[in-house]
């Protein structure tokens, strides 16, 4: 009996890390250069920033719903989890890789033009370093708050440690509903830590 | 003498503004030209319309022979070594780092690399040992700016653009670094623009003198004449002196 809660708690817990990863990781794949054209150009830059702060606003089981019915990403299930907890990733990163870049000292940028850098090697060797660590920060908030929003994933099949807070809730088990929520805690506290040291060994100054 | 760069009746306006007025010079091989001017006057803004970070108005900026229109405008700035007014060195890497930029941009051996920030460093007076893993935090303003005079010299450019390199330093270091400076240009043959509003400075290290006033050519004199200058904005500059 006990063996297999142990087990069902393994399997959730794996599960809830995977729709983490996967939506971070998608986020990250999109925020970033997305985050580079706006800081290039102002236009893009309202309405991206608008449309991510836009999703941010709608509470996610209302998000969820709104998903299912969409045809290709909509459904039952991970697939429109992913889509759900990607749309709100996106803001901290967005935003985050606009700050950073915004905030770096326009000699800098200067003496990299002056030095004869294409644009490519001064977004390479001067932009990002030093935008990396607002970069990472925001990854980091975009982390944390995925965790978290993904215990709700298991309202529409999505699984993850969300199965059990649901169960708990169905039944009124308090103990239920701790087993999904402190895993979910342990692993939000572990992801700001060890991101937080990734920041401070990335940090130049 | 052959024409190293040529302002032919240049212009820049900006929102409308007249930064510089025709202004019509030309520096030969070997020169260094001095742009000496009141803050405000466009002496950077000139220096920016020779590595083609900016575009003129009308007129156009020759740089051997060729409009800077004309050239490509990574090979334009890879010729030339320029240090910007704000020195701009990169914060996330050490002053070694730094000066070895442009020689990995151009594909250096890193051996040769090496020994390149080494004889730099030495000739700019900060001492290999002591200051090479340093980082830009790590320095004195003063240090800083001989930090972006090593870089821009790096791969040993034909043309320098130096926009108040010596404005931070006190004035022993400024008069050491103004020798090295005349001793460089005595070795090899470069050709300079140096910008300054620092009269002595301009007498020391110019081959002649571009007085800028308002974004115009007030007057333009070998160093050794220029203490004959008769114009009202030259007189201003020469009561400094005294
Ligand atoms: N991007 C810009 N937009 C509007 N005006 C500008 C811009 N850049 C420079 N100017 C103006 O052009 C004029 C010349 O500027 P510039 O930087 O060339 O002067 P400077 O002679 O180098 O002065 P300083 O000795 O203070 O460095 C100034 O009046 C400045 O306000
Ligand atoms: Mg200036």
């Amino acid at each position: 009996m006990r063996s297999d809660l142990l087990a069902d708690l393994l399997q959730h817990t794996w599960e809830h890390l995977l729709l983490v990863g996967l939506s971070v990781t998608v986020s990250i794949l999109a925020g970033i250069p997305a985050g580079i054209a706006c800081a290039r150009h102002a236009t893009l830059r309202r309405w991206l920033l608008g449309f991510a702060s836009v999703m941010q606003t709608i509470p996610s089981l209302a998000l969820f719903g709104f998903l299912i019915p969409v045809p290709w990403i909509g459904g039952i299930g991970t697939r429109t989890v992913v889509v759900a907890l990607v749309l709100y990733a996106l803001l901290p990163i967005l935003r985050n890789t606009v700050v950073g870049l915004d905030g770096i000292d326009p000699a800098v940028r200067e003496s990299a033009v002056a030095m004869g850098m294409t644009d490519s090697q001064m977004l390479r060797q001067v932009l990002l370093p030093l935008a990396a660590p607002t970069i990472l920060a925001g990854i980091r908030l975009a982390t944390v708050a995925t965790i978290g929003t993904a215990t709700i994933a298991a309202a529409i099949g999505g699984g993850g440690l969300g199965v059990f807070i649901f169960r708990g809730v169905g039944t009124v088990d308090s103990a239920q509903i701790l087993a999904g929520a402190i895993p979910a805690a342990i692993l939000a506290l572990v992801a700001d830590g060890g991101l937080a040291w990734i920041e401070r060994r990335l940090s130049p100054l | 003498m052959a024409t190293a760069i040529q302002f032919r009746d240049v212009s820049y306006s900006i929102g409308g503004r007249d930064i510089l007025s025709h202004l019509d010079f030309s520096i030969e091989r070997g020169e260094t030209l001095v742009l000496l001017g009141r803050s405000g006057s466009g002496k950077s803004t000139a220096l920016k319309l020779v590595n083609g970070m900016l575009r003129p108005t009308s007129g156009e900026v020759q740089v051997d022979g060729r409009s800077t229109r004309q050239w490509d405008p990574i090979q334009l700035k890879r010729r030339i070594g320029y240090v910007i007014q704000h020195i701009g060195l990169f914060p996330h890497l050490s002053v070694r780092r730094n000066i070895a930029v442009v020689p990995e941009l151009e594909g250096w051996p890193a051996g040769r690399i090496a020994e390149r920030v080494a004889e730099l460093l030495e000739s700019v007076g900060l001492p290999e040992a002591e200051f090479a893993q340093r980082y830009p935090r790590q320095l004195s303003g003063g240090q800083q700016q001989r930090v972006g005079v090593a870089r821009a010299l790096a791969v040993d450019p034909p043309i320098l653009l130096f926009d108040e390199p010596f404005g931070a330093l006190d004035p022993i270091t400024r008069v050491d670094l103004q020798n090295q400076f005349l001793a460089l240009r005595h070795r090899m043959e470069k050709t300079s623009l140096f910008v300054t509003h620092d009269i002595r400075e301009a007498l020391r290290v110019g081959t002649r003198i571009a007085l800028l006033h308002e974004g115009r050519l007030d007057t333009i004199e070998l160093a050794s004449e220029f203490p004959q200058a008769s114009t009202l904005a030259a007189r201003q500059f020469l009561a400094c002196l005294e």
